[in-house]
C-alpha cells in the first residue's frame, strides 16, 4: 500500500508536467483549432535557454522567470513569422508546417548544444520527507507545487482579466471580436507566446528527471498528446484532469504491469490516445463536435 | 496508328520515357555503391507515393508511414530468417498483409477529424521503435535480423556484365529490383488517381459532404485509400531491409515517417512524378550535407562534425515551412507554372485571344 502510495503520488508530479504541456496545446487549440506539434521542441529549446543562463552563474530562481519571458516572446516570434502567413491555409498545411517547425528547432538545439544528455539542476532537493507514512520526495512535490501555481495562474489569467477575456472572445468568435475592436490576430500571437511560456515549464520541470537533451520533449508530447485528448482537447481543466491521471497510469502500468515495464511505457501513452479518440472522441471534459454542412 | 499515336503523345509522356530509360541504364556507368544508394531513393519514392495517395489525394494526413515501412520490412525478414522463404519472394507477401493491416487501421481511422488522425499516427511513429523490439523472440530484439542480399540470376548478370564490361553485383541487381517495383507501382498509381477511384478520393478530399451526397462512397474509399497506402509502404519497407541489409528498430525512427512527410510536401502533393522528385531530394539531402560538408577543409571540423549531425534536420524543417508558405505545390507545382509561364510567353497571344484561364492551381 504504501508504494503504491508512493507511485500514486510520483505519477502525480509526473502528471502535473504533462497537464502543463497539455494546456499548452490546449490553448494553442482554443486560438485556432491546430495541435501544435513543435510544443514539445519550443519547451526542450527552452529548457536549453535555462540551462544556458543557469551554467552563466544566474541564480535558478532568476532564470526561470526570465526563461518564462524569453519563451513567451519567442512564442509571439513564431507565430507572428511562420503561422500568421498561413493563418487561414487548411489545416495538413498548418499541420505540416508546425511539424517542420519541430524538425527545425529539434535540429537547431542540436546544432548549438549537441546530443550530449546534460545534468540540469532542480531547486528541490531529491531527499525524501515522510508524510504521514508515504515517503515523498520534495522534488516530486516541488515540481507538483510549481505546476499547480502555473495552472492556476493561467486560469486566473484566462478567467478573471481583461486580456483573457478578449483572448477567449478572439477564439471563439473572431468576427464579432473584430467587430468590437479586438485585434485578433495579436490575440493569437499572444496565445502563442502563453502556450510556448506554459509549455517552457514543462521542459524546465522533466529536465532534471531526464536529463536534458534535443530528444528529451519526444516522449513527453506523445504523454501530453494522450492527456489533452483525455480531457478533451478544447478544455484547460480537462488538460489538467487528463495530465494527472496519464501520469498516474503510466507510473502504475510502469510499476505494476510486468508486461509493460520502463520501455512500453509510451504504447500506454499511444492506447491512451487511441482508445479515447475511438471511443470518447470529445475526451471527458469536452464538448460534442458539430460539424456544418 | 501506333506510330502515330506515339508521335502525337504530349511532352510529359516523353519525359516519362527519358526518365525511366535514364534510371534503367543509369547504373551501367556508376558505382556499385551509388547503385545502391539510388535504389534507396527509389525504396523511399515508393513509400512516399503510399503517402501521396493517403495524403495528397484522399486527403487523410498519416504522419506514421514509416510505422507500416517497418511492419513490412519486419513481415519481410521474418518470414526469410525464421521460415527460409526466398526473399524476393516476400515482397509481395509483406506488401499484402501490411495493406490489409492498413486497410484495417483505415476503419477506425474514419472515426478521427483529419487533426486526430494526424496525431494518432504521429504517436504511432514515435512508438513503434519500442514496440518492435518488445517480441525480441520473433524481431531480434534491439539487434533486429540481418538480411541475405541475394545474387543476381544467371541470365540478368549476363546481360549487365556485356554491357559494362564487369560482374553485376547483388547492391546492382537490388537496384534493379526496386526499379521494377517503383515502376509498377507508379504504373497502378497512375491509373488508380485517373480512373474511379482517383476521382473519388479527390472529391472526398475537396468535400466529404459534397462527396457524399454525389453518391461516392466516402467509407470506402477513405479505407481503400489507407489500405493502398500502406501496401505501398509494406512494399517499401521489405524492399529497404533488403537494401540496408538488416532491419532494426533503429531503422524506423520517427525522422523515417518526417522524411517520407517531406517527400511528398517538397515533390508536391496529388501528382505522380512528384513522390520521385521528392524522394531523390529527401534521400540525397542529408547525405550531401553529411558528406560534402565535412570534406570543405576551410569548414572547421567541429561544426562541420555538428553540421553532419544537426544540418539535415535544420534544412528538412526550413524547407518544409517555406514549401507549405511559399508553393504549396511542391516541386512539380513549381515546375508545372514555370512551364505554362513559358507557354504563354511563346503564345501569349494566342492564348490572350481565345481568354483562356489558367487552370486553378490544385490545393493540398
Amino acid at each position: 500500500m504504501q508504494e503504491f502510495l508512493q507511485q500514486l503520488v510520483g505519477g502525480l508530479a509526473i502528471g502535473g508536467i504533462f497537464a502543463s504541456l497539455a494546456l499548452a496545446l490546449v490553448l494553442i487549440y482554443n486560438a485556432m483549432g491546430l495541435v501544435n506539434f513543435a510544443q514539445g521542441e519550443m519547451a526542450m529549446l527552452a529548457t536549453f535557454v535555462a540551462y544556458a543562463l543557469v551554467s552563466q552563474g544566474m541564480s535558478y530562481w532568476i532564470a526561470f522567470p526570465v526563461t518564462l519571458v524569453l519563451a513567451f516572446a519567442g512564442g509571439i516570434g513564431v507565430q507572428r513569422l511562420v503561422i500568421k502567413p498561413v493563418e487561414r491555409a487548411p489545416i495538413l498545411t498548418l499541420v505540416i508546417i508546425t511539424l517542420g517547425l519541430a524538425t527545425l528547432v529539434n535540429g537547431l538545439a542540436g546544432f548549438i548544444w549537441g546530443y550530449v544528455p546534460r545534468s540540469f539542476p532542480s531547486p528541490f532537493s531529491s531527499e525524501s520527507v515522510d508524510l504521514v507514512g508515504v515517503f515523498v520526495s520534495y522534488r516530486d512535490l516541488g515540481v507538483i507545487a510549481v505546476s499547480g501555481i502555473v495552472l492556476l495562474a493561467v486560469y486566473l489569467l484566462l478567467q478573471r482579466t481583461t486580456v483573457g477575456l478578449t483572448l477567449r472572445a478572439a477564439a471563439h468568435h473572431p468576427e464579432a471580436s473584430r467587430l468590437l475592436g479586438v485585434h485578433v490576430s495579436w490575440m493569437l500571437a499572444l496565445g502563442w507566446g502563453l502556450a510556448s511560456a506554459v509549455g517552457a515549464v514543462s521542459g524546465i520541470m522533466v529536465a532534471p528527471i531526464l536529463l536534458l537533451e534535443p530528444n528529451m520533449m519526444q516522449s513527453i508530447i506523445i504523454y501530453a498528446f494522450a492527456a489533452a485528448v483525455l480531457g478533451g482537447i478544447e478544455s484547460p481543466p480537462g488538460a489538467v484532469v487528463g495530465g494527472l491521471i496519464v501520469g498516474v497510469t503510466i507510473n502504475l502500468a510502469g510499476a505494476y504491469l510486468p508486461f509493460v515495464g520502463g520501455d512500453l511505457q509510451l504504447a500506454v501513452g499511444l492506447a491512451i490516445i487511441i482508445g479515447v479518440l475511438i471511443l470518447k472522441p470529445n475526451g471527458l471534459f469536452g464538448r460534442a463536435a458539430v460539424r456544418r454542412v | 496508328m501506333n506510330l502515330q499515336r506515339i508521335r502525337m503523345a504530349p511532352p510529359r509522356y516523353w519525359l516519362v520515357g527519358v526518365v525511366v530509360l535514364f534510371l534503367i541504364g543509369f547504373p551501367t556507368v556508376i558505382s556499385s555503391f551509388l547503385a545502391s544508394e539510388w535504389a534507396q531513393a527509389l525504396i523511399l519514392a515508393i513509400a512516399i507515393m503510399g503517402l501521396n495517395i493517403l495524403v495528397g489525394y484522399s486527403g487523410q494526413l498519416s504522419l506514421g508511414h514509416g510505422a507500416f515501412m517497418a511492419l513490412g520490412a519486419y513481415i519481410s525478414a521474418i518470414l526469410a530468417h525464421h521460415y527460409k522463404v526466398d526473399y524476393l519472394l516476400t515482397i509481395p507477401i509483406a506488401g499484402l498483409a501490411t495493406g490489409l493491416v492498413g486497410f484495417l487501421f483505415g476503419i477506425p481511422a474514419l472515426r478521427l477529424s483529419p487533426l486526430y488522425l494526424a496525431l494518432a499516427t504521429f504517436a504511432l511513429a514515435v512508438v513503434t521503435p519500442s514496440l518492435i523490439k518488445r517480441p525480441a523472440g520473433l524481431t531480434g530484439g534491439v539487434q533486429g535480423i540481418g538480411v541475405v542480399q541475394p545474387d543476381p540470376p544467371g541470365a540478368v548478370s549476363n546481360i549487365f556484365s556485356t554491357i559494362t564490361g564487369t560482374a553485376m553485383t547483388s547492391d546492382q541487381w537490388i537496384y534493379y529490383v526496386s526499379l521494377f517495383c517503383a515502376l509498377v507501382l507508379f504504373w497502378v498509381a497512375w491509373n488508380i488517381v485517373r480512373h474511379r477511384p482517383g476521382r473519388a478520393m479527390r472529391a472526398i478530399r475537396d468535400g466529404e459532404v459534397a462527396a457524399a451526397a454525389s453518391g461516392v462512397n466516402v467509407r470506402g474509399f477513405k479505407t481503400l485509400a489507407f489500405g493502398l497506402s500502406a501496401f505501398y509502404g509494406g512494399v517499401a519497407g521489405s524492399l529497404y531491409g533488403l537494401s540496408t541489409g538488416f532491419v532494426s528498430p533503429d531503422t524506423f525512427p520517427v525522422s523515417l515517417s518526417i522524411q517520407l512527410l517531406v517527400g511528398a510536401v517538397v515533390g508536391g502533393l496529388a501528382s505522380i512524378p512528384g513522390p520521385l522528385a521528392g524522394a531523390i531530394f529527401a534521400y540525397f539531402l542529408p547525405i550531401e550535407s553529411s558528406q560534402w560538408v565535412p570534406n570543405q577543409s576551410w569548414i572547421p571540423a567541429q561544426i562541420a562534425a555538428t553540421v553532419k549531425n544537426a544540418g539535415p534536420a535544420v534544412s528538412y524543417g526550413v524547407i518544409l515551412i517555406v514549401i507549405m508558405i511559399f508553393a504549396p505545390n511542391g516541386l512539380v507545382g513549381l515546375a508545372r507554372s514555370g512551364y505554362s509561364l513559358l507557354n504563354r510567353r511563346l503564345r501569349g497571344a494566342t492564348d490572350r485571344e481565345t481568354g483562356q484561364m489558367p487552370p486553378d492551381p490544385q490545393t493540398v
